[in-house]
């Protein structure tokens, strides 16, 4: 046994959020940790690799008790954590990147940098990655900072690595590879915990199979001895209901139309068009160029060529503000990044886009900001304390609704949804859900990105899929399933795997 | 990638190049301008530069600031001048050790209200720059120190050389620079503050101490500011409690981010600084052959800042872009 855990409890401020936990990992093992978002993985993980302290509970390592009190105590003890967005000092080389933090001597002793060298590409070398370690790790794709995260762990001679949802980001090709490795790492006797939404990746990688619900431990069993069924019932605690629109929409004009985009090296001969009332989505996998599209569609990034047309009329959209004008709004898929003014008050943030509204004179009146972000935030109910409050303390999904209220304020006629319900509970996503077919209906055109698949399956009339920049498949909502999406998004291309 | 492209990618070639044009513009002007003589010159207007250059180099790459140098060098040197008037009799050397342990104590200071109280450096060092200035008026009773108090031996430094012609205050400048280039380099420390200025929030989880890193970088910015001061001394011959080191910390900012020294933190090199030093350098000996009044430096050397920056922009994106064309 190389991990016993027994009872471990975490609080955040009064909230718990790990309750008893009793979890052993067995050596040489890849052990699945399942649970939806805010069940407690990633905290569980963070104790591990002693970036959270347990507030009870006792951890055994090879059956000694042992107190992970800092992530270098953890590093010691042979335990390495993998972010999925990889941590790295991204102005310092690979090569130090993967010695960071194991240096001997004090801060005055000699880098013994050819050494430092040698040891990164011996380690790169076992894991069959042939990176340049003199580079610095910025610009580097993720999937090779994971890589180099792995080099650091086997540089540490770790023999627990925990990987917190690693395939996210990846193509299908670095997928596996990465499986590859874990398994070449089992063979070596190293335990892996692999924390993953992806139940297939779950069954073709793993030995056991844990399960988290609302900060409680719910089953371990080998991944054999349970079915899919199981596992997402467990997970949830009820079954799945496959959401409904609510409403039966009539159809009307052409809102948006566009044909032939391109912007040569990341989206090509792109063309479609909605129509009031619907509802299309954009599916395919990362980094296909729905998010390029959406933003080549509201000016932040505009198109080489091809043509947009909006409520029948030809339409030159070079910035964001030209969009605006023409009744588009775009909810972006990086909220942290581009949707909110972090430190700004909820209502601050509600009426950015909308100065004229609230300073009809020129100088905004309190009265009117506060009359219009109050009626948002009732149309929406959006959760909050005050609307002074600063956006950044709102749960992800009452910031989300935040933004979409925002945008909702410039009364668009055609909305851009970026993964809308990303990282959200589900409470609140179908909350989402009902917003978005109520905008349908009334007669507003909706382009929804998304990887959800049964998300597009429930939601859109349309479902266009694009794989490597191109359009691969307009598929009508009564013959679409989740199996032509990915049939369509999986990379064919000359470039692909 | 080609060698030679990847030489045209670093920074420090663009400066280099820069200071070419710059050199050769002017001597084909004044062809007096390119002699051993004004070599010379340039050299000696750069070693206290060079010296807070490496100093804000180090503080700049840990993601910090410090605009206090130019009041830290002011102190060290006043205290120094006090005390060859007070005492007389002391051995001259003495004024290095103190001047150093003074400027080490400010920079310590800094370093303390920085950490312990979580205040952003740029605050915390404009308040000392204030303070440290009011400081050295309050000691020296607002009166400068003279050129005769000043031990001969101190003053000749500036221009007495041991080696090859070249004064001895210009040898202990390129000293330093190979000093901090050992400890950018080739010290744990030097990577450390590298990777604590490249992402403040990863360097905890990697081990590194950030209160210990963090202290002895503004620690090592004040000694060197402190000896900075004495060289002052030397070069000039008086301490003056107002224009001592006044203005010095806006010299030594643009010689480093023309050298290349991110203020994001995390990136900058020793020779980019040096060369950013020897730039400015050129740029203040051509302005009295060319004619160009001294009241006007600081306005030329905000225009060559900007320059510097705009050229090395459009050098660099250009670079960049045919590279990863290459990629493709």
């Amino acid at each position: 046994m190389l991990i016993e855990a027994s009872g471990i409890s975490k609080q955040f401020g009064g909230v718990e959020v790990l309750s008893n936990i009793d979890l052993d990992l067995h050596i040489g093992e890849i052990h699945a940790l399942l649970g939806e978002n805010g069940a407690g993985k990633s905290t569980f993980a963070k104790i591990l690799a002693g970036v959270h302290r347990p507030t009870r509970g006792k951890l055994k390592l090879n059956g000694k008790p042992v107190d992970i009190s800092s992530p270098i105590a953890a590093q010691k003890l042979g335990i390495a954590l993998i972010h999925q967005e990889p941590i790295s000092f991204p102005d310092l080389s690979i090569a130090e990147n993967i010695v960071m933090g194991r240096q001997a001597g004090g801060l005055f002793s000699r880098v013994p940098w050819t050494k430092i060298i040698e040891d990164a590409r011996r380690y790169l070398d076992m894991l069959d990655v042939s990176l340049d370690v003199m580079r610095p790790m910025r610009g580097l794709s993720i999937a090779n900072q994971q890589m180099v995260e792995i080099a650091r762990s086997l540089a540490s001679d770790s023999k627990l690595i925990i990987m917190d949802e690693p395939t996210a980001p990846l193509t299908p090709r670095e997928v596996d590879t990465l499986f590859k490795i874990a398994r070449r790492l089992r063979e070596e006797g190293r335990t892996i915990i692999f924390i993953s939404h992806r139940l297939e990746e779950v069954r073709v990688l793993c030995d056991r199979v844990t399960i988290f619900r609302d900060g409680a431990h719910i089953l371990t069993d080998t991944i054999d001895a349970v079915t899919d069924e199981k596992i997402i019932k467990l997970m949830i605690g009820r079954t799945l209901k496959k959401y409904m629109r609510k409403h039966e929409v009539t159809v009307g004009e052409t809102a948006l139309e566009i044909s032939n985009l391109s912007l040569p090296g990341i989206f090509e001969d792109i063309s479609f068009s909605i129509r009031r009332g619907e509802i299309i989505g954009l599916g395919g996998l990362v980094g296909a160029g729905r998010t390029d599209v959406a933003r080549a569609l509201f000016g932040v990034a505009p198109a080489a060529t091809g043509r947009i047309t909006v409520g029948g009329v030809e339409a030159k959209i070079d910035k964001p503000a030209d969009a605006i004008k023409l009744g588009l709004a775009f909810v972006p898929e990086d909220r942290a990044g581009h949707g909110i003014f972090s430190t700004l008050s909820v209502e601050h943030n509600l009426t950015a886009t909308i100065p004229d509204k609230i300073a009809p004179k020129g100088i905004i009146s309190r009265r009117h900001e506060k009359r219009i972000s109050r009626k948002a935030v009732d149309d929406l109910s959006i959760r909050l304390a005050s609307l002074r409050q600063p956006i950044i303390e709102l749960s992800g999904g009452n910031q989300q609704k935040s933004i979409l209220a925002r945008w909702l304020l410039t009364e668009p006629e055609i909305l851009i949804l970026d993964e809308p319900t990303r990282g959200i509970d589900i409470g609140v996503k179908a909350e989402f859900y009902d917003m978005i077919g109520d905008l349908a209906a009334t007669g507003r055109a909706i382009l929804l990105i998304s990887s959800e698949l049964p998300e597009l399956l429930s939601l859109c009339d349309r479902i266009l899929v694009m794989s490597e920049g191109r359009v691969t498949a307009e598929l009508p909502r009564e013959s679409a399933t989740q199996e032509s999406i990915m049939q369509a998004a999986v990379p064919r291309g000359i470039r692909a795997a | 990638m080609t060698l030679v492209r990847s030489i045209f990618l670093r920074r420090e070639a663009g400066i280099l190049v820069m200071i070419v044009i710059f050199c050769t513009a002017v001597g084909l002007y004044k062809p007096q301008f390119l002699t051993g003589q004004s070599l010379k010159i340039i050299l000696l207007l750069t070693p206290l530069v060079m010296i807070g250059a490496m100093a804000q180099m180090l503080v700049l790459v840990a993601r910090h600031v410090d605009l206090s140098i130019g009041s830290m060098l002011g102190f060290s040197a006043m205290v120094v001048g006090l005390m060859y008037r007070e005492y007389p009799d002391v051995y001259w050397l003495l004024g290095f050790p103190v001047a150093i342990l003074i400027g080490a104590v400010l920079g310590l200071g800094n370093g303390l209200l920085v950490t312990i109280f979580s205040l952003p450096s740029i605050i915390v060092t404009l308040g000392t720059l204030s303070l440290y200035r009011g400081l050295t008026f309050i000691i020296s009773d607002a009166r400068q120190i003279n050129r005769s108090v000043i031990p001969t031996e101190l003053k000749v430094m500036s221009r007495t050389s041991p080696i090859f012609d070249i004064p001895w205050i210009i040898l202990i400048a390129f000293g330093i620079a190979l000093m901090t280039f050992i400890i950018a380099r080739h010290t744990q420390l030097g990577r450390q503050i590298y990777a604590l200025g490249s992402n403040p929030e990863a360097a905890p989880l990697r081990g590194i101490d950030v209160t210990k890193v963090t202290l002895i970088v503004f620690t090592l910015a004040g000694a060197l500011s402190g000896l900075a001061g004495i060289l002052y001394a030397s070069r000039w011959g008086f301490v003056n409690p107002s224009n001592t080191g006044a203005g010095f910390e806006f010299q030594v900012i643009a010689a480093v981010v023309i050298g290349g020294v991110s203020i994001n933190g995390g990136i900058g090199t020793v020779m980019g600084t040096v060369l950013g030093v020897l730039l400015l350098g050129c740029v203040a000996a051509a302005l009295p052959l060319l004619g160009i009044p001294g009241s006007t430096q600081n306005s030329i050397y905000g225009a060559v800042i900007l320059i510097a920056l705009l050229i090395d922009r459009s050098v660099r994106q250009r670079g960049i872009n045919r590279t990863s064309r290459v990629v493709e």
